[in-house]
């Protein structure tokens, strides 16, 4: 039970994949505008993250590797988080419409949030079981939804901020962002 | 008889962004006076320096901005961001290192964002993370408080303070572990033994020797700035019984891996410089009171995490930067409900 507390706190706080590993950045500044789609887009990201991490884990342990087959995991890895997120879709269109609506167009835009293929990638690279890729998927995931939120209800501050012109956008977005990964440096030690 | 008719309020005179901030700047001199009394002149002369290059950066800024520069210099905000700075930096740092820190505040911390009212990080916390992680060296040596210093040793003179601020030349052997440091180092000791055998302690009354009276220093300008109403209790006292709360979950009797009782930890490192100075500032922390009461808990207790499970010995700037970071969204779900409206967050739209 610890070693998947310790996961948990590593992934969201310590080892956060936005701040710290620099990982998913393009929903996290393209996406951050608003704090409503903002929500939309972490609970849809927590989704399809935890469901990748597991796959791509099945895929690696149980049909790559009895085949001899690892050079060919980031090509394979890609086709099942679409594949995924593709699955991802349907069933939520069919079971619920309303949620469905609101995630609208983030939903197929996840296949191209490289922090779902970097957690498959580390998941085989730590050599995590199949739990542990759950728990790693889930908590990275909750940690970009942490920051993604909270950056943006920031940037709703900011837009109507005094920023001189050249620092208006996406400018000051990137230095909030930099102070943030400064601030979630105190986090080092500890896990 | 002509009666004349009062209304409300009956303000005696106008308050300004400027009387609030020079009283702020009233309240710490009892803070720099112990600072200076336990840890020699370093402590002036980083108030002296912070000053300087924050005042000149602010105003560089402001005519680069083409703004009136005597206006927004005289709302004194850029000078309560060079007292912070300076009182959170090691006595006899470097010129080089208070130059850089100021400029971090300053310009990246304040003046991109806008200037005072639109920074969404505390500006001098920011500096002091900035100098922290980058030079992790230079901000780690802390002056030993006079009372542990052996026997025949004394505090830098004010020569000695200004060739090692300015010409680098080192003082000899006038830094030392504080008690927060010490009691992160400790491996076996327990904590009766730990307070009996070091100078840092057995010199000391509570919580190690100089630190303490800081710390009370900083308490006692922080309720005066309570009595003066420029703040309202709820965000310190919430942070303080977080802190304090937490620690004595983890207290363990005084054992050897413990960490600390609340006492420690209350009179130790930045605690009441960040209760009263730091966790206070209207613009970077919660607004409503609910909102303010979350803001301070949360601080306390990342302040408590990170000192006793992080890499940092302290970690007051840490803990109120995230919670800058935090702070809007806290605001957005804490918005007080206005009269004749329903609350939650959307219903005020």
């Amino acid at each position: 039970m610890t070693e998947f507390a310790v996961i948990l706190l590593s992934t969201v706080l310590v080892n956060n994949f936005v701040l710290v590993q620099f990982l998913g950045l393009c929903p996290f500044m393209g996406v951050s505008n608003k704090l409503e789609t903002a929500i939309g887009m972490g609970t849809a990201t927590t989704f399809v993250l935890t469901l990748a991490s597991v796959c791509s884990y099945m895929v690696h342990s149980w049909v790559l590797e009895p085949l001899s087959l690892t050079y060919l995991k980031t090509i394979s890895f890609i086709l099942v988080i679409a594949a995924v997120v593709q699955f991802a879709k349907m069933f939520i269109e069919k079971t619920s419409p309303l949620l469905y609506r609101v995630l609208g167009v983030f939903l197929p835009l996840i296949t191209t949030n490289c922090a779902v293929l970097g957690v498959a990638l580390q998941n085989t690279n730590k050599a995590h079981t199949l739990l542990q890729s759950t728990f790693y998927g889930f908590g990275a995931a909750v940690g970009f939804s942490l920051v993604l939120i909270l950056f943006s209800a920031m940037r709703e501050r900011l837009a109507v901020a005094d920023v001189p012109a050249p620092f208006k956008g996406a400018a000051i977005g990137m230095i909030t962002a930099g102070l943030m990964s400064l601030a979630f440096m105190g986090f080092a030690g500890l896990v | 008889m002509a009666f004349i008719k009062i209304t409300s309020p009956h303000a005696h005179k106008p308050g300004n962004t400027g009387s609030v901030m020079q009283t702020v700047l009233l309240a710490t001199l009892p803070g720099i006076a112990v600072l200076t009394a336990f840890f020699g002149p370093g402590t002036l002369v980083n108030i002296l320096l912070t000053s300087l290059f924050c005042l000149a950066f602010e105003a560089a800024f402001l005519a680069l901005r083409k703004k009136r520069i005597a206006f927004y210099l005289k709302d004194y905000s850029a000078l309560v961001t060079a007292f912070l700075l300076a009182l959170a930096l090691p006595p006899y740092a470097p010129w080089w290192l208070i130059a850089t820190g100021s400029l971090f505040a300053i310009v990246i911390a304040k003046q991109l964002y806008g200037g005072l009212g639109y920074n969404p990080f505390n500006p001098a916390m920011v500096g002091y993370i900035v100098l922290l992680i980058s030079f992790p060296l230079e901000m780690s040596s802390w002056p030993a408080a006079s009372p542990t210093l052996s026997d025949g040793a004394q505090l830098p003179g004010i020569i000695a303070t200004l060739q090692q601020v300015f010409l680098g030349v080192p003082i000899d052997g006038y830094t030392g572990a504080t008690p927060l440091d010490l009691l992160k180092q400790n491996q076996s000791q327990l904590i009766s033994d730990l307070y009996a055998n070091t100078s840092a302690f057995n010199q000391g009354r509570w919580a190690g020797a100089g630190w303490e009276w800081v710390n009370l220093a900083f308490l006692g300008g922080g309720i005066f700035l309570l009595y003066k109403k420029i703040f309202t209790w709820h965000a310190p006292i919430a942070m303080l019984a977080s802190l304090g709360l937490l620690a004595a979950l983890f207290y363990d009797g005084g054992s050897s891996t413990s960490s600390g009782s609340p006492l420690f930890h209350w009179l130790s490192g930045a605690t009441m410089l960040g209760a009263f100075f730091i966790v206070t500032d209207p613009v970077t922390s919660a607004v409503s009171v609910r909102g303010r009461l979350i803001y301070g808990a949360l601080v306390g207790a990342l302040v408590f995490i990170i000192r006793v499970w992080g890499n940092y010995p302290d970690a007051m700037a840490f803990a109120v930067l995230l919670m800058n970071f935090a702070a809007p969204f806290i605001d957005y779900y804490t918005k007080p409900r206005t009269y004749g409206h329903k609350s939650g967050p959307k219903s005020q739209a």
